[in-house]
């Protein structure tokens, strides 16, 4: 299997880590982590991290009865809901996002089909179809743009991208993806920027992230 | 190699938790079937005899003895001793981010139970208690304020036959002391930016890249861990 080379930037990931990252990157970031181990292992070191903080806070008291509710509680053995599992080219995350769901896909021309997940204030997420060579038409954003390899394989000026690879593009970085041989390629995208079809939206109001 | 005062960092003069006990037993991961076949019940934590002369368990901090009883042996009062460790410290980190202190309880409870049911997915190898604990607490705390609950990785399943490694624990222990020693040692402001962080209080753009926290050791830490139990559940698949 092709090793993954390019991982999520430290800065992307102590955000994740902590929780501060909008929906929509999250679900890029939790996909790639499940394709990887060293980001895994990147993850969870900040986990470490965080209950380091944890074990520095002040203990404050607890209210008397908090406890014993708490211990009865117990003898309700529930399960959690353990989270979704891959299924095909889709890492769990992509599941959860499809709702368990299979794709909704939608033409953009030139064969490039693409399936929203979520659209709202805080950004929008989307599976990306493109057949082998074909570039990505009207490739251009504003805000932050994590694109994730999810089957078969793209490059642009910056390098190429295969299964697992994730490239984090901004505002600066005006590109041209190109699909590779093979398989179609199929991505998870995310950006902060509203989709073409609202933008309408004022600049103004769009989140102004930029890592 | 291994540092006797880090060893000890956790390690508070609790007389029963003193006492030599055996990693092994507390470790051991038995299936339920397997126990209740010798007419055990469950709660019954199937300690052996012939287990008894392996003693490391003394370098494993109470937390994780706690942790591991109440994984492999639901334990009730290995929990009520987490819960009284880390229920305050829980609602104390809670209210920092000013959660007022009725809500701060009411999440306090809710990842305290998380922590009862969730116990099967704790893998020493790869965590300490804190750092899993952290993770559940922040997503409920993300779950409490925002309509879509947190993305989260595929989670690893633990294999029943796993063979736990008393070093790999220890050293995981161990990675997460020198972290907290590290974070003692840094300027107050830069502290104070790091906690700020892990309490979900900086933005992605505002997250510094330069921490001066040793992060890739026990980064290289969890990945041994990792890749054991990759090997494993391989060996599991193709048998
Ligand atoms: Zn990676």
């Amino acid at each position: 299997m092709k090793t993954i080379t390019h991982h999520i930037p430290e800065r992307l990931l102590a955000a994740y880590a902590s929780g501060r990252l909008p929906h929509v990157f999250e679900v890029v970031v939790a996909t790639h982590i499940s394709m990887c181990d060293a980001c895994r292992a990147g993850f969870e070191a900040h986990q470490a991290m965080g209950g380091v903080v944890l074990d520095d806070s002040d203990a404050v008291d607890l209210s008397d009865d908090l406890k014993a509710d708490l211990m009865a509680l117990l003898d309700h053995e529930m399960v959690e809901p353990a989270p979704a599992q891959r299924d095909g080219i889709f890492p769990g995350p992509v599941v959860e996002a499809l709702k368990s769901r299979p794709p909704r896909w939608k033409s953009l021309g030139f064969g490039v089909k693409q399936s929203i997940l979520e659209a709202g204030s805080e950004g929008s997420l989307r599976l990306l179809h493109i057949p082998p060579g074909q570039s990505v038409p009207d490739h251009g954003h504003n805000g932050l743009e994590l694109t994730l390899v999810l089957q078969g394989s793209f490059h642009d000026e910056t390098g190429a991208f295969g299964v697992g690879d994730l490239e984090v593009a901004d505002d600066d970085l005006d590109h041209t993806p190109v699909a590779g041989d093979g398989l179609p390629c199929i991505c998870l995208a995310a950006t902060d920027a509203p989709l073409k079809f609202n933008s309408f939206v004022p600049r103004l109001l769009q989140p102004l992230f930029r890592i | 190699m291994v540092d006797t005062a880090m060893m000890f960092f956790w390690i508070k003069n609790d007389p029963e938790i003193a006492q030599p006990r055996n990693v092994r037993m507390l470790i051991a991961t038995e299936t339920s079937e397997a126990v209740s076949a010798r007419g055990l019940p469950r709660a019954h934590p199937p300690y052996r005899k012939e287990q008894a002369h392996v003693t490391c368990d003394r370098d494993l901090s109470e937390q994780t003895q706690w942790m591991l009883a109440i994984r492999n042996n639901r334990d009730r009062s290995a929990f009520a001793q987490l819960f009284d460790f880390y229920a305050p410290r829980l609602k104390g980190f809670v209210m920092r981010t000013g959660t007022s202190a009725a809500e701060a309880e009411e999440i306090v409870q809710d990842v305290m139970l998380t922590v009862w049911r969730k116990a099967a997915q704790f893998d020493p190898e790869r965590a300490q208690v804190s750092g899993w604990i952290y993770q559940i607490t922040r997503n409920r705390q993300i779950d409490v304020v925002r309509r879509t609950s947190r993305a989260m990785p595929e989670e690893l399943k633990q294999t029943d036959e796993h063979e736990p490694d008393a070093g790999q624990i220890l050293a995981v222990e161990q990675e997460a002391s020198r972290l907290k020693l590290a974070l003692a040692r840094l300027k107050p402001d830069q502290r104070m930016m790091v906690e700020k962080a892990y309490l979900g209080e900086l933005t992605h753009q505002e997250i510094q890249d330069e921490t001066g926290l040793p992060l890739g050791t026990i980064k290289s830490r969890i990945r041994l861990g990792l890749e054991r139990l990759r090997h494993e559940l391989k060996g599991l698949r193709e048998p």
